[in-house]
């Protein structure tokens, strides 16, 4: 049967892994590298770099970085931040990157989605959705520019868009859990599952490994990811997947 | 050497770098010549099937891998590169594939339950009774993880052919081997130390 995956989430700034400060048995603790090979001795079932690199000139580090990854570490890595066109996207997946997500660049122009599915195939492109509740009611908005600019867009309405244009999976953050530890939200990720046929990563939220459980239990999301509960280990893969193995959910241990 | 066919399709690099782990002479090409030459030939591939076929037609390699493959020396097809031995495939009804093998390769029947591309790790069911999954998947356990990401799968195959299944919905056929053809519907370059292993395999067949 197929396994739900858990997904470590890395930010990385002109080549180096930010937030990751207090990493031991590590040589440098901002190299992606090291910390790509870490989760992948954890069992991580994939790995996503988030590009938040804000020069323009230094963009061209992060195809290294994906380089010198991919010649060691043989696990699925996805690359996201900062994609605008089709030749990020290709640079990326020639640097050794196997899926690309695309966040901004797709709500301005969604027909980079179809190009870069028909392409590139869509099992390499991933939309990531920012989305945010509208105030006392079930419906979510869609927002770009990292959480800054609200688009107006129906979160739903969006994801069943981009699934016909091509997209391979739905990377889906939910900005109000965003940080909060709170837990997955559970409702947007249900609507958002129930709407598309693709895979979806739920993102946003995580904090206990029940968090994962009841994400997983309550709707039938593909994966879950987490970024600084990882960094700061605050909670390890190991631990969240042999808890989710007790408690009958599908992983790979 | 190992030559890995270039025909501009998906991550040729992290494939070759797997296969660099354990051989010296790797090579990434689409020169005639250099697959002919081979002693070892993969196909990787990600994308679109008919894609796949027109490129590697106008970079005038069908004949040259065929050749290959008549010559006896190991072959491995990854994900498309393993669908591609067929004759036709649903995602391109028009195109014919190196037909080296019979069978159809069809999509997955997506609804919200059964989410398509199916991507992810799953187990692949070991067909013990055939001696070529022994060499391949030798020192890999029954129901091991594997990494896969694919919308299409080959349905059905001579049961003889067949060296491992693994269930998404129904069963479907996650490795094969025709003599010197081998083809895995998942990616080793992408899972983890099975993978290798199973590439390490692969390299070590004569």
């Amino acid at each position: 049967m197929l396994t739900k995956r858990i997904i470590p989430c890395l930010d990385v700034k002109n080549g180096r892994v930010v937030k990751g400060v207090n990493f031991i048995n590590l040589k440098d603790a901002g190299d992606p590298v090291e910390n790509a090979a870490f989760y992948d001795r954890e069992g991580a079932d994939e790995l996503v770099f988030l590009d938040i690199t804000a020069s323009f000139e230094k963009r061209n580090i992060i195809l290294e970085v994906v380089r010198r990854t991919a010649s060691q570490i043989f696990m699925p890595l996805t690359v996201g931040g900062g994609v605008r066109n089709i030749n990020d996207i290709r640079n990326l997946l020639n640097a050794g990157a196997d899926k690309v997500s695309i966040n901004t660049a797709a709500v301005k122009t969604p027909i980079l989605i179809k190009q870069a599915a028909k392409r590139f195939g869509s099992q390499c492109i991933v939309v990531a959705i920012d989305a945010k509740r509208i105030a006392n009611k079930d419906k979510w908005n869609v927002f770009i520019n990292g959480g800054r600019i609200n688009t107006f867009k129906d979160v739903i309405k969006w994801a069943k868009k981009v699934e016909s244009l091509g997209a391979g999976e739905i990377l889906l953050t939910s900005m109000d859990r965003d940080g909060t530890k709170d837990g997955f939200d559970i409702d947007l990720t249900k609507k958002v599952v129930n709407s598309v046929k693709i895979p979806v990563i739920a993102s946003g939220g995580a904090g206990r490994t029940e968090d994962f459980y009841n994400v997983f239990k309550k709707s039938r999301v593909s994966a879950a990811l987490a970024a600084s509960l990882f960094h700061y280990r605050e909670l390890k893969v190991g631990r969240i997947k042999n808890y989710l193995k007790r408690k009958k959910i599908n992983v790979r241990v | 050497m190992i030559v890995v066919v270039d025909y501009a399709s998906g991550n040729l690099n992290s494939v070759s770098k797997a296969l660099k782990r354990f051989a010296d002479n790797v090579k990434i090409s689409s020169c005639a010549t250099d697959i002919l030459q081979a002693e070892k030939l993969i196909l990787p591939g990600v994308g679109a099937f008919g894609d796949a076929v027109n490129k590697l037609r106008k970079l005038g390699l069908i004949k040259p891998i065929k050749k290959f493959i008549q010559s006896g020396k190991p072959y491995l097809g990854i994900c498309l590169g393993m669908q591609l031995l067929f004759e036709k495939s649903e995602e391109s009804n028009s195109l014919k594939g190196l037909a080296l093998l019979k069978g159809k390769v069809s999509r997955f029947k997506a609804n919200k339950d059964l989410k398509v591309p199916h991507m992810g790790w799953n187990e692949i069911v070991l067909n013990k009774k055939n001696r070529n999954a022994a060499k391949l998947f030798s020192n890999v356990k029954n129901k091991s993880f594997v990494y896969f990401c694919h919308s299409y799968c080959v349905a059905d195959v001579e049961k003889k052919y067949i060296l491992s299944n693994t269930i998404y919905a129904d069963n479907f056929v996650s490795a094969v081997c025709a003599g010197n053809i081998y083809g895995v519907q998942f990616h080793p370059e992408k899972s983890q130390k099975i993978g290798l292993r199973i590439i390490k395999n692969f390299i070590e067949l004569c």
